[in-house]
This record gives structure tokens, sequence and C-alpha cells, in this order.
């Protein structure tokens, strides 16, 4: 299990391959990437992720544990980043290893429903206009815990 | 006691992170001195449930008992992902 919480980019094609190399016991590999996303017409400029340091790693750690436990999975990976960053730039991957596909599809899932609530990360979007917002959190955010 | 803002709270604290002398027995009494300090806390406190709490690095609830606790962080609700 890896964990990495950084403000530079990370390669995904190079992550995703060295994730997925060298096993023999684990028939799925799922992954999956956040991506910066303009909300239309060039109206986003940045966004920029706060986090929490010192508490971001644990309580990544923790999510992450408990998927590997709830699933069996062979391996996990968190990549979260922190900073500004442009639409396009992808803000954070996960992926997950397990003999078969239901489980790592399901621990992928679950990863990033507890990442978007339970990991101290804040967005702030950035507008070409000049504005500035925090994002705030959606109910169905806190409701898609529930399922788990 | 060290006491963190994130997010708008910081901003609207206006500091990141603060040393504060405090007898308080649960973070909802911390909260109580924090607001009766000066406009800005009372404004950035004025509703808690837009507001979420962790003790030491963990996440918990204004109920919380400080006894013991060295570092107290206050944010809205986490956007990450």
């Amino acid at each position: 299990m890896r964990v990495v919480v950084q403000d530079q980019p990370f390669d995904f094609g190079a992550e995703a391959e060295a994730f997925a190399s060298g096993r023999h016991d684990m028939g799925a590999v799922v992954t999956f990437t956040g991506i910066v996303r303009d909300f239309g017409g060039g109206g986003l400029d940045a966004m920029e992720i706060e986090h929490y340091p010192g508490m971001t790693q644990k309580a990544l750690k923790k999510i992450a544990g408990e998927a590997v436990d709830r699933w069996s999975l062979g391996d996990a990976l968190v990549i979260h980043r922190f900073g500004r960053m442009e639409p396009g730039e992808k803000i954070m991957m996960v992926a997950t290893a397990a003999p078969h596909r239901k489980d790592a599809f399901e621990a992928a899932e679950y990863l990033m429903d507890y990442l978007k609530s339970r990991a101290p990360f804040w967005k702030k979007e950035h507008a070409a206009s000049g504005d500035t917002d925090w994002v705030a959190a959606k109910d169905e955010d806190e409701d898609a815990l529930t399922r788990w | 006691m060290n006491v963190l803002y994130f997010a708008w709270v910081r901003e609207r604290i206006g500091l990141p992170k603060e040393t504060i002398e405090t007898n308080a027995a649960t973070v909802a009494d911390l909260v109580s001195e924090l607001r009766a300090k000066e406009e800005r806390y009372e404004m950035a406190f004025s509703d808690l449930s837009a507001l979420r709490v962790a003790v030491d690095q963990e996440l918990t609830d204004f109920d919380a008992s400080l006894d013991g606790a060295r570092e107290v962080a206050f944010f809205p609700p986490m956007t990450g992902g």
C-alpha cells in the first residue's frame, strides 16, 4: 500500500504501469484519476487545493488500509496533489489490485467516496473573471458513504 | 493548545494557526471561548453545522473532550478527490 501527497504533477501512465506490473496472483487492477474540470467556456483559471499537513497522510492511510482489509486487496495506491492546478491537470489517482475485478472496482469506489468527504482537502476555484470560491461539499457525497 | 484553521475558516479568522491558553473541557467549550474573543471568530463559528473539527488530527465532533489534546483544527466539510 502506498499513499503519496505532493504538490508536483505525477505521471499517471507510469504509475499505473508500475502498479500493474509483476503481479501473478492479482487478476484485476482498477485505476481512477480525477482531473481539474473547467466549468465551461474557459471560465475556470485554476483550482487551488489546500490540505492539512500531518493529518492528510494519516487519513489517507486509514482509508486505504480499510479498503485493503475489506476487499482483501493485494495492493492499493493513492496519490493526491495539493496547490494550484489548471484545467486538464490530474488532481489525484487511486489504483487497486485484487484477484477478481468486482473487488477491485468496489474498493476503488470506496476509496473515492471516502477520499472526497473524509480526507482533509479543500478546493478553491479561481475563475477567469478573478472571482474565487471555495467548493461546497455536496450532500450526495456525504450520502454516498452510507452505502458502505 | 494549538488551534488550526483551514479554507474559509482560516480566511475569516485571518490566520492559519494560533496557540491558545484554555481550560476548555470540550470542543464546544473552546468554540464558546473563541466566539467571545472577537467579531471575526463569531462570524467564523456562527453556524457549527457548516464546520468540522479534528482533535489531534482525528475527525471528531463538537462534544469531544479536550482532555490531553494538543491540537484542534476547525474547517469546512472536506472536498477532496
